[in-house]
């Protein structure tokens, strides 16, 4: 390791201003920063500090992705042979999960991260470490057979549009990943409605069986064919087809785990999502004027991406509410929509991304009574202390 | 019955090299009374190298206030008077004589004294000083009348010393300086104690109030807001216990007696433990043949509020503890991916929070890069008061004055939010942040 850094310092030099490479600044910077952590120390203030930073977090984040990850590539698999009614070993199942999906998250982060870098040397910043969890999300949550170009191109526009044209991560509005989502959905369609793209090689058709619809749980129960939909096993373990990452409730509640337990992912945002999930479903258990109406909480949480969206996308630090009282506010309306759009859109089986999308947009006012207030809490004292 | 608060919301950092509790004597030979140590302060210097001084000599006042006075420690002679960039002065270097002779002022009966006469004789002695005001945490005021007086006694920050053991050996004296102090204020005069310690209690004349939990449960901060928060407009005046004994020397014996222990503590101080001596030593006797290793950070004060001192430097004037921990300036391979046993962290991403009561030797690296505000809900969580802290720091970044004032800036200091900064994945300067938020308002409002 000595020599390599010991190659690190030696080259640092022609990175630096007025040095060969000065144009590759802060791509060495990352790459020295992602090797080691940096010598920097502190200079005022606290003398010591948390051993904790942004590359830590997002790995945390990335962590509690990966169970999600992992038994999408093999879901992947699973449904592919499912709909070609072949048998098929574990392993079969996993290879064919990975040429799937392994190209897509590729993609997602050379597409994503050259952004990323190529604004950090502009604006001669250090290069945030943001994208790689959103980086991992954008795969998590695209219908398999995406092309991969359509998820160049989202990813490149989520950055720029998306995060850069606002200042940067930490000053975006909307959850980059969710808007690459929605890019591809309102610029293409047809590449993410419908039942035959959530199946591996299904779009082309070839070979499926009798009676193999692909057909998620949601387009069967906007549908009205209540009957048809999986069980509660299998909505909860996953094996049902669906966005890459979606699936499987259970990978999701172990993600949620490690991020409560780890005190990165907001819990407020999480328990509260799902409290309003809950109650809107309740509300219209109650009204059951559709059969999509009557569907229970539990089967309605399990559905789709609810649970991989108030788990996953409402929590992010930056586009979420930011006061304690607000999150249990945002949480709890996002839950609320996701579930309302999801049963009243007509054109669309799924709301929690519109849901969310629509709440990032009210974070800042739901702060902004919080904060307010707060503020009327400190004037009401002083003015009870002018009147004793 | 005094009253016990509970303070929930903080942080214990348990670091290594807490000072044993025996007192020594510590004899330095120079010390130094630093213009830098009192915020707003414009010196203008009354003596030149080679004056002699007694304990209680004037050594600068300042330029807006002429009759505050910043008075000499020791007696002996005036050694150097060193300016840094565009002649700022820096310190003024005392070499004692060993003599201690003070200026005689006589001694006085706080009780048959008016407030008028008692400000006076404070200021006179040199003492004013050390009675500092919230908002703003700079030197008193002369002409305000605070609507009450707070005082800590006790530290709970990193490695802090034992301000009950101290205190108790001069209890009477403190009890004097308590009786002076509840002369300057028409309100109360508050006494912070911890919990389970009652060394202290039982004063009469002033209102005690037991307080525990983590840091900072010991920060005069947290107990004014927890007691009688200030409102735009309104003045609290703070001293530190120590200094309440000094005051109450000046009254009973009739001279500036500056002295007082301060504890050498930090992983790399080879026999940590407490030290008797007066206000400004040098420290650099303490540390011949005292240090485990060579590069390390000296800091006058605490490890999370302190300054960054040369080896040859002196304490400051607020602070009645050294620390030592060792610089951080190396590369970590992968640091931030290890599992970290052995880092310590606020946050539960590193295996370390499974052994909560193990103390760690932090060094200065700042483990990370400076970043954007990315992460939200976590201030929250060491600032025990009803302050919303992520959006006072904004507001003091865009230096938004009208916000500032309704978000709280009255009430902090930049010592409530040091654990903030501690904390911080964005590796944020956060105290500076508070401090120039701070005296914008002062400029603004003077």
């Amino acid at each position: 390791m000595k020599a390599l850094r010991n190659y690190l310092d030696k080259i640092k030099p022609q990175f630096k201003e007025g040095g060969k490479f000065e144009k590759l600044h802060s791509t060495f910077d990352a790459i020295e920063t992602f090797l080691y952590v940096p010598d920097k120390t502190t200079s005022s203030g606290s003398h010591i500090r948390d051993s904790i930073d942004l590359k830590r977090t997002m790995t945390v984040v990335i962590m509690a992705l990966i169970p999600s990850l992992l038994f999408g590539i093999w879901n992947t698999g699973y449904q592919h042979f499912l709909s070609l009614g072949q048998d098929a070993g574990f392993m079969e199942m996993v290879g064919y999960g990975l040429i799937k999906v392994l190209p897509i998250v590729v993609v997602s982060y050379a597409s994503g991260l050259a952004v990323e870098f190529i604004f950090a040397q502009y604006r001669g910043h250090e290069v945030n470490e943001g994208y790689l969890v959103s980086g991992m999300l954008i795969p998590l949550v695209m219908p398999v057979d995406i092309p991969l170009w359509m998820v160049a191109v989202a990813s490149i526009f989520a950055v720029i549009l998306g995060k850069e044209a606002f200042g940067g991560t930490g000053m975006n509005v909307f959850n980059p990943a969710l808007l690459a989502r929605a890019f591809i959905f309102f610029a293409y369609p047809a590449q993410i409605t419908g039942d035959t793209i959530w199946t591996g090689g299904l779009t082309k058709g070839e070979g499926v069986v009798d009676g193999f619809s692909g057909a998620t749980p949601l387009a069967r129960a906007a549908a009205g064919a209540i009957d048809k939909l999986p069980s509660i096993q299998d909505l909860f373990f996953g094996f049902i087809p669906g966005s890459i990452g979606e699936t499987s409730k259970l990978a999701i509640l172990i993600g949620a785990a490690i991020l409560i337990l780890t005190g990165i992912g907001s819990w407020r945002i999480m328990v509260s999502g799902l409290l309003g999930g809950v109650v809107m479903t309740l509300i219209f258990n109650a009204f059951s004027a559709n059969a999509y109406m009557t569907i229970d909480p539990l089967t309605q949480v399990l559905m789709g991406s609810f649970l991989f969206g108030m788990v996953f996308m409402a929590t992010d630090p930056v586009t979420a509410a930011q006061t304690n009282r607000g999150k249990w506010i945002y949480g709890f309306l996002a839950g609320f929509f996701a579930i309302m759009v999801r049963v009243f859109n007509p054109a669309y089986p799924e709301g929690t991304m519109l849901a969310i999308l629509l709440m990032n947009t009210f974070a800042p006012l739901i702060d902004h009574f919080v904060i307010e207030s707060n503020i009327k809490r400190r004037l009401k004292r002083a003015a009870s202390l002018m009147k004793s | 019955m005094a009253d016990t608060i509970k303070i929930k919301k903080g942080l214990n950092i348990n670091l290594l090299g807490e000072a044993k509790k025996s007192v020594s004597l510590y004899h330095a030979k120079e010390f130094a009374i630093k213009p830098t140590d009192f915020i707003g302060v414009f010196p203008r210097l009354l003596v030149k190298e080679g004056d002699a001084v007694k304990a209680g000599s004037p050594i600068f006042h300042d330029k807006f206030k002429e009759k505050v006075v910043f008075v000499s420690p020791v007696s002996g002679t005036v050694k150097q008077i060193k300016r840094g960039d565009k002649r700022v002065l820096e310190e003024i270097i005392i070499s004692s004589d060993d003599n201690n002779d003070s200026i005689e002022f006589g001694k006085h009966d706080p009780n048959s004294m008016d407030r008028a006469s008692i400000i006076e004789f404070l200021i006179q002695a040199g003492i004013w000083p050390m009675i500092r005001q919230r908002p703003y945490s700079v030197i008193a005021n002369p002409d305000d009348s605070p609507k009450a007086i707070f005082i800590s006694a006790f530290d709970s920050s990193p490695l802090a010393p034992d301000l009950s053991m101290i205190i108790k050996e001069e209890l009477n004296t403190f009890k004097t300086g308590l009786d002076v102090l509840a002369k300057l204020t028409s309100g109360k005069v508050h006494l912070g104690l911890p919990e389970g310690r009652s060394e202290l209690a039982g004063i009469k004349g002033v209102e005690t109030t037991f307080y525990a939990g983590p840091h900072p449960a010991g920060n005069v901060g947290i107990h004014i807001h927890k007691l009688n928060p200030i409102n735009k407009g309104e003045v609290v005046w703070t001293v530190n216990a120590q200094d309440v004994v000094i005051i109450g020397r000046l009254f009973n014996e009739g001279r500036y007696d500056s002295s007082v222990v301060i504890a050498l503590t930090g992983s790399e101080i080879k026999n940590p433990q407490y030290f008797k001596t007066f206000k400004g030593a040098s420290i650099k006797d303490l540390m011949k043949d005292n240090l485990k290793s060579q590069n390390v950070r000296f800091i006058s004060g605490n490890v999370l509020t302190g300054d960054k001192v040369r080896q040859d430097c002196y304490i400051g004037f607020y602070h009645q503890q050294i620390t030592v921990i060792p610089e951080g300036n190396y590369h970590e391979f992968f640091g931030w991916a290890t599992p970290g046993f052995n880092k310590f962290s606020f946050s539960k991403a590193f295996f370390s929070y499974l052994s909560p009561r193990k103390k760690f030797m932090l060094d200065t690296n700042l483990h990370g890069g400076e970043r954007a505000l990315v992460m939200t809900g976590q201030y929250e969580q060491v600032l025990p008061m009803d302050v919303l802290p992520m959006q006072l720091i904004k507001s003091c970044m865009i230096e938004d004055i009208e916000l500032m004032e309704k978000l709280g800036i009255y009430e902090v200091d930049e010592e409530d939010f040091a654990l903030i900064e501690f904390i911080d994945t964005s590796k944020t300067n956060i105290q500076k942040i508070i401090r120039n938020g701070l005296d914008l308002v002062r400029k603004e409002m003077s």
